[in-house]
């Protein structure tokens, strides 16, 4: 159950209470979020929209501890993040955040099992382990037979795959999608979000996603707006409708 | 946990024309630092090889070298019944010598140097027991006859086996080779001193040194105890070793110092270069290590994957470096030796502890070029970082 409103569930598995965000921009202070609430619950999928510069790309950034609120707080699964120090927002980042990017971003250099490993090395499994987990990742993907690929040889689907079961493989509280469809065409999108749907239903994943097509947030259980620096929830369409009016 | 080091490996390979500028900048820094102190440890184990452990040198109390140094014969006769001094078939091992410097053309340049000619006694070769005649003969006592040593007859013109010279007045025959296991006396050419001195008209009982062949390497305290409190003698006895390594302190200091200076400067600038392919490999791959920042990777695993990464180009630098001046082992040249303003010949030393040495350098340069950049890749905020192109 997603909310928008301070008085949500108390035992949701994120919650963020007053958020606010202002950045500087020669010299003159931008708000970027107004005192946001949310409480997501675990399984939830929610898409979060909004034109350019309305704060999406802020608001997961803060989710994800990779910025600093000016005010307010989020706590995910009981942890206050807000107030974490740099070192232990980097602990709690690789146990509890799963990263998906609109620009794919492996690392060029490692084979697609290698960059599917990097969250891995952060854990104390052993090196069989760590191989079992990322041949599931990979088989989750449908890209078993790809391990040994380099980023260049796959195609943009397929590195998207990919950067999905590295999201996954270390089993995050929650993923974290930035416009994960903004870099594909519509068939590989569909591909991806068929993907996504899958985590969160067969996998229990809770997913908050920021996109810009109507079409792709109309796969989420809950659609909200960032107007003004709040979030509004916005009448929920089905799939199809949403997918029939984007063609 | 760091970041895998196939990665930087990989990155260097994906990177290479970028790297190849610091590479090829610090690989010549420690060619130049390799190459100079191969020629400062070159010519110090030259010197320090002519001398042994247990051959006590006597000068004048003072002197700092042979040329500058006089004892009488007197001096010589007390000398050789001191304690410690060693004796065959009741002779005392005592080579009293004078030192004179003679100009021959050189072979490469045909232009004049001077060589050293030592006057030596007789029993010579049971004082210097690394000195071996290797062709001819030694010379005979009493005649005008040269032994010259092997790097002698290599470099100057006329000091061949069989040939006659002219120097000091007087006209030499050369009788022998002698070889002296690349010590200071292989560029030297060696007569009875009684002879020298009447060439060159030098009174026949001053000397200029007394090598002593000890009983035993520890004996040498107890001669110098004897001297000291002996009050005829106003000598200064050292061990020969010590004083010829004494004797190469100005040059080699001088070229560890400007090869140092050569090298620092050559540094800078490889450094320069190290920080240039740096911060621009921060720079392409600002997205990857906020990706990596992002994962979980800390800022501190970040600094040392990118020194990891200016440690690796840097090694390579610095074997490029050394295995590029390798070749100069052994390669012989020649300086003037200040002490005694004659000629001679060394060869470029290139020991594993100097090519360590020239690693450890370039190490340093990639520590010092790589560190700033490092820090730079770790601190950039992550969510900025991940919009860069």
């Amino acid at each position: 159950m997603v909310s928008v409103n301070a008085d949500g569930n108390s035992k949701a598995l994120i919650q963020v209470r007053g958020l606010n965000k202002t950045y500087r921009r020669g010299g003159e202070p931008i708000q970027v979020l107004q005192g946001l609430n949310l409480d997501v619950d675990k399984g939830d999928f929610v898409a979060f929209m909004g034109p350019s510069g309305s704060g999406k790309t802020t608001l997961l950034n803060l989710l994800g501890g990779l910025d600093v609120p000016t005010a307010g707080a989020i706590s995910v699964a009981g942890d206050e993040i807000t107030h974490m120090s740099s070192g232990r927002l980097t602990e709690w980042r690789a146990r509890h955040v799963g990263f998906v990017f609109q620009m794919y971003n492996l690392v060029p250099v490692l084979t697609a099992s290698q960059n599917v490993e990097l969250p891995l090395l952060l854990t104390r499994l052993s090196r069989s382990e760590r191989k079992a987990h990322v041949e599931a990742a990979l088989a989750i993907v449908g890209l078993q037979g790809r391990a040994d690929h380099f980023p260049r040889q796959l195609s943009g689907g397929q590195e998207q795959r990919v950067a999905i079961a590295r999201a996954v493989v270390s089993d995050p509280t929650f993923l974290l999608c930035d416009e994960p469809t903004g870099d594909l065409d519509r068939k590989s999108a569909d591909e991806i979000m068929a993907l996504i749907e899958e985590l969160v239903r067969q996998h229990k994943k809770t997913v908050l996603m920021v996109t810009h097509d109507p079409v792709v947030a109309a796969r989420a259980h809950t659609v909200l707006h960032l107007e003004k620096g709040v979030l509004v929830e916005a009448a929920k369409s089905s799939p199809g409708a949403a997918a029939g009016g984007a063609a | 946990m760091a970041i895998p080091v196939i990665y930087n490996f990989r990155s260097v390979k994906e990177r290479w024309t970028s790297a190849i500028v610091a590479v090829l900048g610090i690989a010549g820094t420690v060619g130049v630092f390799v190459a100079m102190l191969a020629l400062a440890r070159g010519f110090r184990a030259t010197l320090v090889s002519s001398g042994s452990y247990d051959n006590a040198i006597v000068m004048r109390a003072g002197a700092t070298s042979e040329m500058m140094s006089g004892i009488t014969l007197d001096t010589v006769k007390i000398l050789q019944d001191e304690p410690g001094v060693a004796r065959l078939e009741g002779q005392p091992m005592v080579t009293s010598e004078v030192v004179v410097v003679a100009p021959f053309p050189l072979r490469s340049t045909g232009t004049d140097a001077n060589v050293q000619v030592r006057g030596v006694s007789a029993n010579v070769l049971t004082v210097r027991k690394n000195v071996k005649i290797i062709e001819g003969r030694m010379f005979q006592p009493g005649l005008s006859e040269l032994v010259v040593g092997r790097n002698a007859t290599n470099t100057y013109a006329g000091l061949t086996l069989g040939n006659r010279v002219r120097f000091g007045g007087g006209e030499w025959s050369v009788v022998g080779v002698f070889d002296a296991g690349d010590s200071a006396f292989d560029s030297e050419a060696w007569c009875d001193s009684r002879v020298l001195d009447d060439v060159y008209k030098r009174p026949t009982n001053i000397f200029q040194s007394a090598t002593l062949h000890l009983t035993s390497p520890d004996a040498l305290q107890a001669l110098k105890d004897a001297v000291s409190k002996d009050p005829r003698l106003d000598v200064d006895v050292a061990r020969e070793v010590e004083y010829y390594a004494k004797q190469s302190q100005t040059f080699t200091r001088l070229i560890t110092v400007l090869g140092g200076l050569v090298a620092a400067v050559m540094g800078i600038g490889a450094i320069f270069g190290a920080l240039n392919t740096m911060y621009s490999a921060v720079s392409e791959r600002g997205r990857e290590i906020a990706v990596m920042r992002a994962l979980g990777f800390g800022a501190l695993a970040v600094v040392f994957s990118f020194l990891i990464e200016a440690l690796l180009i840097s090694f390579v630098g610095g074997a490029i470096g050394c295995v590029a001046v390798l070749p100069l082992n052994g390669f012989t040249t020649g300086t003037m030796n200040w002490q005694t303003f004659s000629h001679m010949a060394f060869a470029f030393r290139i020991t594993p502890n100097l090519l360590a040495g020239g690693i450890i350098f370039a190490l340093g340069m990639g520590v010092a070029g790589g560190l700033l950049p490092a820090i730079h890749a770790a601190m950039r905020p992550i969510s900025s970082a991940l919009r860069s192109l």
